[in-house]
């Protein structure tokens, strides 16, 4: 506790106000985009400045010192200042050459390694900036909607901030079977850059679409990634969202993904955590609509001094839906792994079905898990299950495949690897789980320590 | 080939072997009898190299000191254990296991690495030995297989392993007839004279299929007794009640077995 305690005298002394920073960032923005977005800029900024940063005392902030990452000096640079990637760094980072992919440098659409294939007829993707440009008719609501009564400074920050994301649009019934890759590459060769990509993805009735993000970056000097997506799911629509944070151990990553769901909506999460020092990965789904589905997975692999926090809230706002939640970690050396779940079930849910499950492999005396599911159930019939578990390798098997001739250290892989297997598992797509096994296993494998960039 | 002098072992303050003395030459099968609780499970584990426990002693294997080695250099030695309780695995492909057992295995003996095709040619020809389905490949280790399919998953890592000296504890507790003749069709298909077995069982049920050279019996962690094969039978009649013990045949272990 007496870490947790100079954190918050640190961050009572040395640290800005939500005002100062958003002033040193260059808040307002000199291009704020349509009069009804400047609007929502300025009502965030209003309401963040009020608000304050989070500290230890909010109940989806206690596991994550924000100490160290509001001590930095971050700057905002402008689109187009980075050093040039090299598309060997980009083919490295997709999952297929072939599929449509949209790449952001420090926030900034980068048209010339981004490809965009052929689409069905009314399918749009492109970077939010070219859509807001024009105007964003219809996109208000999504930047007024003020994300329940969850939000926090940081989503505020994107929101007075962002510069571009990604927008994708299905019309009904569209199908897009190939993934969609969203590359977000952050780099600081100067002072410390902050970042705030906002991406919007719209899924009309029954349509159907895969969607990946990959966050990375080059080891420099610290970056902050401060991302928000949105995905709104209409009528019977599918939608099934991959994550892969796989930034440098200089970079500090925040990020929101937060869902609304419609009637018989299905959607699907899978976010592995690789990177960053500190990631405080949130996911936020608002079952909306009756008998929707959603299924949010993720793997978290903290080790050396990485932070990975994984705040998750699943609203039940309507009858007969379903969610699951299964989230594992793997925790190495000094790694912290937190898995921080709230299942809410409102009263008009009944029927509901939920699930909540993490599952934790510390691999060292010193890697550190703090599991916490909560339930709240404002309604009578519904099922809800939860569970959680935190353990060491199994010293039995351990030693039957050692007896066998496995090596020690090949052993502890093997088994190791075996834990996280079920998450891959769960990856639909073959080439995606391809991609994600091989990331996994060069963490699991490598004795180095340290992720390095992958942008170098 | 084996050579163990004065072996103790403890867990804790609790001292299970009290100075253990066997000799195992090439080309021989030892069978260990004993009731339960006498130290037979604890003797096999330490020769595996099992790091619960706290050992004085010395066992030889061939050129080697064994308790100095790690449970994978005993492996790679050519020292076998059947387990019996075969721990379950989920999340480790049968097949793949076995072949990084193999090759690991191979490449301490100085031996080439088998690639998949040559790895799986051998893999099948040794499951026909025990009569397991290949469909047992594609599972996680041990994950949902009957007692049985257990220890005739031990027999077939063991015939793919080849190793100079077996040690099989309790392979024979919990199986029918017909999986017992299975079994033991296993072992013998593996001996030659350059290797050797150690047979541990409660019962000598075994001893028809496993014809041994010797018959050790131990006791409050110790061999009190040696004898050739008509030890076994004499065991089976009498009990171990004239073992100077208080201790009786421990039949639970059987339960499940065909009489």
């Amino acid at each position: 506790m007496t870490t947790v305690a100079s954190a918050v005298r640190t961050a009572a002394t040395t640290t800005p106000t939500v005002a100062e920073l958003l002033s040193r960032l260059g808040f307002p923005p000199s291009d704020p985009g349509p009069a009804w977005l400047a609007q929502a800029r300025h009502a965030s900024h209003e309401w963040a400045t009020a608000r304050g940063f989070p500290t230890l005392k909010d109940e989806d902030w206690k596991y994550t010192r924000l100490g160290p990452l509001l001590e930095v000096p971050f700057e905002r640079v402008g689109g187009g200042t980075g050093r040039p990637v090299s598309p060997e760094v980009i083919d490295a980072l997709t999952i297929d050459a072939a599929s449509t992919r949209l790449v952001f440098v420090n926030g900034f659409f980068a048209p010339e390694l981004s490809r965009l294939t052929d689409l069905p007829d009314g399918v749009t993707v492109t970077n939010l900036a070219s859509v807001l440009a024009e105007g964003g008719a219809g996109l208000e609501p999504f930047f007024s909607y003020p994300f329940g009564g969850y939000d926090h400074a940081f989503t505020a920050l994107n929101t007075c901030l962002f510069e571009d994301g990604a927008f994708i649009h299905l019309p009904a019934d569209a199908l897009v079977t190939a993934p969609i890759e969203l590359l977000f590459l952050s780099e600081a060769q100067g002072s410390p850059v902050v970042d705030n990509p906002r991406s919007l993805i719209l899924a009309g009735p029954r349509s159907r679409v895969v969607v990946v993000e990959t966050y990375a970056g080059a080891s420099g000097n610290a970056t902050c990634t401060n991302a928000v997506t949105q995905v709104v799911l209409d009528e019977g629509a599918r939608v099934e969202h991959y994550k892969i944070q796989d930034e440098p151990d200089t970079a500090f990553h925040l990020a929101l993904l937060d869902v609304r769901q419609g009637p018989d909506s299905r959607f699907s999460s899978g976010s592995v955590a690789l990177g960053s020092k500190i990631a405080r990965n949130e996911v936020r789904v608002r079952l909306e609509g009756e008998g929707a589905e959603a299924s949010i997975d993720g793997l978290y692999l903290p080790r050396g001094d990485q932070h990975h926090d994984n705040p998750i809230l699943i609203e039940h706002a309507a009858a007969r839906c379903t969610s699951r939640q299964l989230y594992k970690g793997i925790v190495d050396e000094h790694g912290h792994g937190v898995f921080n779940g709230r299942i809410i079930v409102w009263p008009d849910a009944p029927g509901t079905d939920a699930s909540q499950t993490n599952k934790n492999l510390l691999l060292s005396d010193h890697a550190e898990v703090d599991t916490r599911p909560r339930l709240e159930i404002l309604t009578d019939d519904v099922k809800c299950t939860h569970g959680a578990a935190v353990g060491a390798l199994d010293e039995e098997a351990l030693f039957y495949l050692r007896s066998r001739g496995v090596p020690y250290e090949a052993a502890r892989a093997l088994l190791t690897y075996a834990f996280a297997r079920e998450m891959l598992d769960l990856i639909e797509s073959e080439s995606l789980r391809a991609h994600v096994q091989t990331l996994v296993d060069g963490r699991l494998s490598t004795e180095d320590s340290g992720t390095g960039g992958t942008l170098r | 080939m084996l050579q163990i002098e004065n072996l103790h072992a403890q867990i804790g303050d609790n001292e299970i072997l009290r100075g253990v003395n066997l000799e195992v030459a090439a080309g021989e099968v030892h069978a260990i009898m004993g009731p339960n609780g006498s130290g037979k499970s604890t003797l096999a584990n330490v020769l595996a190299g099992h790091e619960a426990y706290g050992i004085t002693g010395t066992v030889r294997f061939e050129d080697d000191d064994l308790l100095a080695l790690s449970p994978e250099d005993r492996a790679a030695a050519g020292l076998f254990l059947a387990f019996q309780h075969p721990v379950e695995i989920p999340g480790v492909g049968n097949l793949y296991f076995l072949r990084m057992a193999l090759n690991s295995v191979r490449r301490r003996r100085g031996l080439e690495e088998l690639d998949v095709m040559a790895f799986l040619a051998l893999a099948q020809e040794r499951m026909k030995l025990v009569e397991m389905d290949e469909s047992f490949m594609r599972r996680s280790v041990n994950e949902g297989f009957s007692g049985g399919e257990k220890k005739r998953n031990e027999i077939l890592q063991m015939t793919i392993l080849e190793p100079k000296l077996a040690i099989l504890d309790e392979t024979d507790s919990g199986l029918d007839i017909d999986a017992l003749r299975i079994v033991a069709g296993g072992v013998n298909a593996l001996r030659t004279p350059d290797r050797a077995m150690v047979v541990i069982t409660h019962r000598q049920r075994l001893l028809d299929y496993i014809v041994p050279d010797r018959v050790h019996v131990m006791a409050g962690g110790r061999i009190v007794r040696s004898g050739d094969k008509d030890l076994a039978l004499e065991l089976e009649e009498q009990g171990y009640a004239d073992l100077g013990q208080e201790v009786t045949p421990d039949r639970s272990a059987s339960v499940g077995a065909t009489p």
